[in-house]
């Protein structure tokens, strides 16, 4: 980094439209379900035909709330619809309902977690960002609902787009967050978390590829210790959480190079190329549009009583931070694997349901920890689409703990369970995996391997520990691998101890 | 309130229609003319008064998140000016 | 002539008790329509008679069945041309959509089949209901049928038209600034306003939200409470439709001694400032025989002010042409309607489109609604109309807190003659005083013809209730019906017509 480039600090903001993951649009009974051919989920509604009306979706509204709750925010009681004017061929109307004046929440905040050492240390001469630690909070400006636009195909070769409205009317939250964010890791950190509420409350996939999360960001820059703001950029098509980090240390670059030659940012909004790794103006304030905002009259208000706001409050899920508190504390779990095990809301519940069933809640961890997340990497799989019931895990965990089944045998049947669902204790008589757990059985093999090799056994006993293994190995063969290695290793050493 | 050509080009921008000249002059003539009429609401101190949107005291009307319609891509097309593959068509947008 | 002096239930009843069939009733009124037509103007289009047959056809079968059993079964009827019906043009009077066939029909269009109501055709309008004269329409012209040189009114010209006519004995209108009242008064038919709310706007092509309601317009008081009670109540596709109950006084609808009985202690207000200066000498004196003739049988009549009225007109217009700017938005050329031919690149194609496909008077409301909502302009107008719409408002609610409904004049003055409202916007946005200001206040109102004026035209008076006391208006306007007595009607005229021509040969 130029030392020039040092005296200057980012400011960011961002604004976040989360796509709900209800059943229907927001304003009328089509379906939202992804990868439908074009048209095919439209109705007079939202195709904007002639003399149609909304109805809003209840569902909506509450997952507004409970996003809203979950972010701090207050409740307006009274919440209205307003117009958003703009003509565009994905917007079958020319006007999209949103919110403006009473958006359904305000004034939030959360909390977010910073690994980054060394971001801390190249802050650590501006006044916000010094004493940051590990923890910073994140003011919320509002939180509103209003419904996505449909999708425009350009044809490669010709002068046309196609339009298809399958996604027009799919209800939308828009977060907008202060200007309180400083660098990059901050940005990722703050989306990082939006997604996690967000899948966690089950409103939304969560997910800035797909754009069921998408993310524009605000960003000026200023002298450190400048109290006023600078002019800001809004940076649009940011698809991933490394886009969003490119995309602000390049507008960063790209701004304080303007100041440093003498000359103006201008207040633009600008679309990030991530191939490139540059981003464009797309569009000046000078022909900005002019969106004539105004209440809208075919949508009543919406009130939210204190009752029906405490009644989402009491169906909202215990966030990944509680539940990484909690395994530390109920099941003795270290940070790392409560930080691991929670990623997911469904990891964490097929976890503590595990958990409580086998009652060995580190036992459990091991193997999640272990076993289940190399097979995800290795299916390439996302925990989300985890099948198995926790009980069938709970049981093979037992039954190894038990010695029923030798480690390298309970993989293979937890592959089963992960794969299929398989029950354990049946599976593992089908395919003859059970332990050797006939005291009898294991003794004789034992014996005849000793009584085989009176020449190895002279030699352990002079002191070759090496030989033991040898031993084991000779009485797993015998056993065909069914034999639980700790009975054979106490066994074994018994009987040689005995014959010294 | 004097309309200017320059204030009717961005009302005929925004509204995306196009006035011919002689057409924006009269526009602009009779549009001045209403607007100094309905100035008129000057007169009246509103200070205080809270807009009037909805008449009615009619509050949260919503529908259940079911799904009602089925494949409305014929209704859809049926109308449109221009269409292919299922898909309306406009002048290329970028 | 037997059939068209009946009332539309009397025409059901007829039906209903086989002395005539469904076809034959559709039949004689499409029959009239057609001799009429070329010297009215009122329809924009008619079903196929194919279709026409099988639907009557299907009424006929319904009714046997006893599916139709309602007091308007058979009986069939004139939609404005801005609602939607399924399979049947919907141009609102604009070359925008002047090939526009919906896929759907409203849901006003909805419930009159499901009574077993048959639409007989489409009727003029002023483009997309903007105006008050129906000749904004780009697509006919609509004579006053008292007088040809004269406007019927609008923006609902050819529903009240053709019921005047003669040539259907209802039609349903739309309202959003007096749309169906006016011209109501100028073709001495009754037309009915509904509070906001009652009706169904779901497929009724908006103009100004907040404001526009359908509603009935027929010969009689009565006709119109049995439309309305077949249209009206609660729809969940039009989100702002109330859960309120419908009632209709039919006791005092069918007798007349009932209806002029609930005359007795009634408090009718009659608001000083919709008698002013812009007010024609004998619609004045019309309102005045009237209030006289209504305090003779037991009501208690006042004179009383609304001193907010002469601010109705500037709220009124501001707000309607905000909503319509944003409402006529999805006109663009690309899903339905009229796009422009080879235009270069999307913005030239909307621009062309639109500017092409609406008329003179939509695009200056489309333009003036811009304006009123734009960066620096939205307070100072827009804002300021939606407070002014409280005060007004409020005024009226507390008039109804004493009265039971108010009389005023349903239009200034008589029909004017064609050509002479539409060079003056703003002279004929202020014609809609006397019925602007309902809108403003959701409140339901009822215009009936009574008497005429020198020119021989139609004058009209209105009743304003508070809103959803429909009940009350009804009982009124029939009690006032009763003691007004029959008035002529236009084929009265054509008898007499035809009486002298007659004459005539027999003295050649």
């Amino acid at each position: 980094m130029q030392e020039e480039e040092k005296q200057y600090e980012t400011v960011i903001g961002l604004e976040v439209h989360v796509e709900l993951s209800t059943k229907t649009k927001i304003f009328c009974g089509c379906s939202t379900r992804f990868g439908a051919p074009p048209n095919t989920q439209t109705c007079p509604v939202c195709t904007g035909m002639p003399g149609t009306l909304p109805v809003l979706n209840r569902q909506v509204v509450e997952y507004a709330l409970a996003l809203g709750l979950a972010l701090h925010c207050e409740v307006n009681r009274y919440c209205r619809f307003d117009r958003k004017n703009y003509f565009y061929p994905d917007n079958p109307q020319n006007y999209q309902i949103s919110q403006l004046y009473l958006p359904v929440c305000y004034n939030g905040e959360i909390e977010i977690a910073l690994a980054g050492e060394r971001e801390e240390k190249e802050n650590s001469a501006l006044p916000e960002a010094a004493g940051t630690g590990r923890k910073k909070k994140i003011r919320i400006h509002e939180l509103h609902m209003e419904e996505d636009a449909g999708k425009l195909v350009h044809e490669e070769n010709g002068d046309s787009s196609l339009v298809d409205y399958n996604r027009s009317g799919v209800p939308l939250i828009e977060i907008v967050s202060e200007p309180d964010m400083r660098n990059a890791e901050e940005a990722v950190a703050y989306l990082e978390k939006l997604c996690m509420l967000c899948r966690y409350l089950g409103i939304s996939d969560g997910k800035l590829q797909e754009g069921s999360l998408r993310a524009d960001v605000n960003l000026s820059v200023r002298k450190a210790g400048c109290r006023t703001l600078g002019t800001r950029t809004e940076m649009k098509n940011l698809n991933s959480f490394r886009a969003v980090s490119r995309a602000v240390a390049e507008e960063r670059r790209r701004q304080i190079a303007l100041l440093e030659e003498g000359k103006k940012v201008i207040q633009e909004t600008r679309r990030w190329d991530d191939a490139k790794g540059v981003s464009y103006s797309i569009r000046s304030k000078e022909d900005a549009e002019d969106y004539r905002y105004f209440p809208e009259p075919d949508v009543p208000p919406v009130v939210i009583s204190e009752k029906w706001t405490e009644e989402i409050r009491g169906r909202l899920p215990e966030f990944r931070e509680e539940k990484e508190a909690r395994y530390q504390k109920e099941f003795g779990l270290s940070a790392y694997d409560a930080g691991v095990l929670t990623q997911s809301k469904h990891l964490a519940e097929l976890f503590e349901e595990t958990a409580v069933l086998c009652g060995k809640p580190k036992k459990a961890a091991n193997w999640f920890m272990g076993e289940l997340l190399r097979l995800l990497k290795e299916k390439g799989m996302e925990p989300e689409k985890l099948m198995f019931s926790p009980k069938h895990l709970a049981d093979l965990i037992t039954a190894a703990e038990q010695g029923k089944i030798n480690q390298a045998n309970a993989q293979k049947v937890f592959a089963e369970i992960v794969e299929r669902d398989v029950e354990p204790l049946s599976y593992m008589k089908e395919q003859r995996l059970e332990s050797l757990s006939d005291e009898g059985m294991l003794r004789l093999a034992a014996e005849e391997v000793l009584a085989g090799n009176p020449g190895l056994v002279a030699e352990f006993h002079a002191g070759k520990e090496k030989v033991f293994g040898f031993f084991v190995g000779q009485i797993m063969k015998k056993t065909r691998g069914m034999a639980d290695p700790g009975k054979v290793n106490a066994l074994l050493r018994q009987l040689l101890m005995r014959g010294e | 309130m004097q309309m200017d050509d320059t204030i009717i080009e961005r009302m005929e921008f925004l509204a995306k229609l196009s006035l011919s000249s002689a057409e924006r002059e009269r526009a602009g003539k009779e549009i001045e003319k209403i607007l100094s009429y309905v100035e008129k609401l000057n007169e009246l101190d509103t200070d205080g008064v809270e807009p009037l949107v909805h008449i009615l005291p009619e509050v949260n009307v919503f529908r259940e998140d079911t799904v009602t319609n089925e494949d409305g891509r014929a209704m859809a097309l049926s109308q449109a000016p221009l269409q292919r593959e299922g898909q309306y068509v406009v002048p290329k947008t970028v | 002539m037997e059939l068209l002096r009946m009332q539309a239930e009397e025409l059901s009843g007829r039906i209903k008790r086989g002395e005539l069939t469904v076809w034959e009733a559709v039949n004689f009124y499409r029959e009239r329509a057609a001799l009429a037509e070329p010297e009215t103007g009122a329809f924009l289009s008619f079903p196929e008679e194919d279709a026409l047959k099988r639907r009557a056809d299907e009424v006929q079968e319904g009714i046997k069945s006893g599916r139709y059993q309602g007091r308007l079964a058979g009986v069939p009827v004139a939609v404005k041309d801005n609602i939607c019906t399924k399979g049947l043009r919907t141009s609102c009077a604009s070359k925008m959509l002047e090939n526009f066939v919906p896929a759907y029909d409203a849901t006003v269009v909805e419930r009159m089949q499901a009574a077993g109501m048959i639409v007989l055709g489409k009727t003029n309008l002023d483009e997309f209901a903007m105006g008050s004269t129906t000749e904004t329409s780009a697509l006919a012209r609509t004579k006053n049928p008292w007088n040809g040189r004269h406007v019927p009114g609008g923006s609902s010209g050819g529903s009240c038209a053709a019921v005047a006519a003669g040539e259907v004995p209802l039609a349903l209108g739309t309202d959003t600034g007096g749309s169906i009242r006016k011209p109501a008064a100028y073709c001495g038919v009754t037309g009915f306003k509904p509070t906001y709310g009652r009706v169904s706007r779901y497929g009724m092509i908006a103009y100004a939200s907040s404001l526009d309601q359908v509603g009935p317009v027929g010969r009689t008081v009565s006709d119109c409470a049995a439309l309305y009670e077949i249209i009206a109540g609660n729809d969940p596709r039009d989100a702002v439709t109330s859960k309120k109950e419908v009632h209709i006084p039919w006791a005092e609808l069918s007798g007349a001694p009932e209806a002029v009985e609930r005359l007795k202690g009634m408090r009718i207000g009659v608001p000083k400032e919709y008698l002013g200066e812009g007010t024609q000498e004998e619609v004045r004196k019309a309102v005045g025989e009237t209030a006289v003739l209504l305090a003779r049988n037991g009501a208690s009549v006042e004179e009383i002010s609304l001193p907010l009225t002469e601010y109705v007109i500037s709220a009124y217009y501001i707000i309607a042409c905000a909503e319509a700017g944003s409402n006529l938005a999805r006109f663009d050329g690309v899903k339905y309607g009229y796009r422009a031919k080879e235009a270069e690149g999307l913005q030239e194609m909307y621009r062309r489109s639109r500017s092409d496909g609406f008329g003179k008077e939509v695009k200056r409301r489309i333009l003036l609604g811009s304006f009123v909502l734009s960066a620096g302009y939205y307070d100072a107008y827009y804002l300021k109309a939606l407070k002014v719409k409280r005060l007004i408002k409020e005024e009226f609610d507390r008039v109804f807190a004493s009265f039971d409904c108010l009389l005023t004049p349903a239009a200034s003055e008589t029909a004017p003659e064609f050509g002479t409202s539409l060079p003056d916007p703003l002279q004929m946005y202020l014609s809609d005083i006397d019925t602007a200001g309902v809108n403003l206040a959701g409140l339901p109102a009822i215009s009936i013809p009574c008497g005429f004026g020198r020119n021989g035209l139609p004058l009209g008076i209105q009743f304003i209730g508070n809103r959803f006391c429909e009940e009350t208006l009804f009982c009124v306007a029939r009690a006032y019906e009763e003691l007004r007595g029959a008035l002529p009607a236009v084929w009265d005229k054509e008898d007499e017509r035809r009486e002298c021509s007659a004459g005539r040969r027999k003295a050649v």
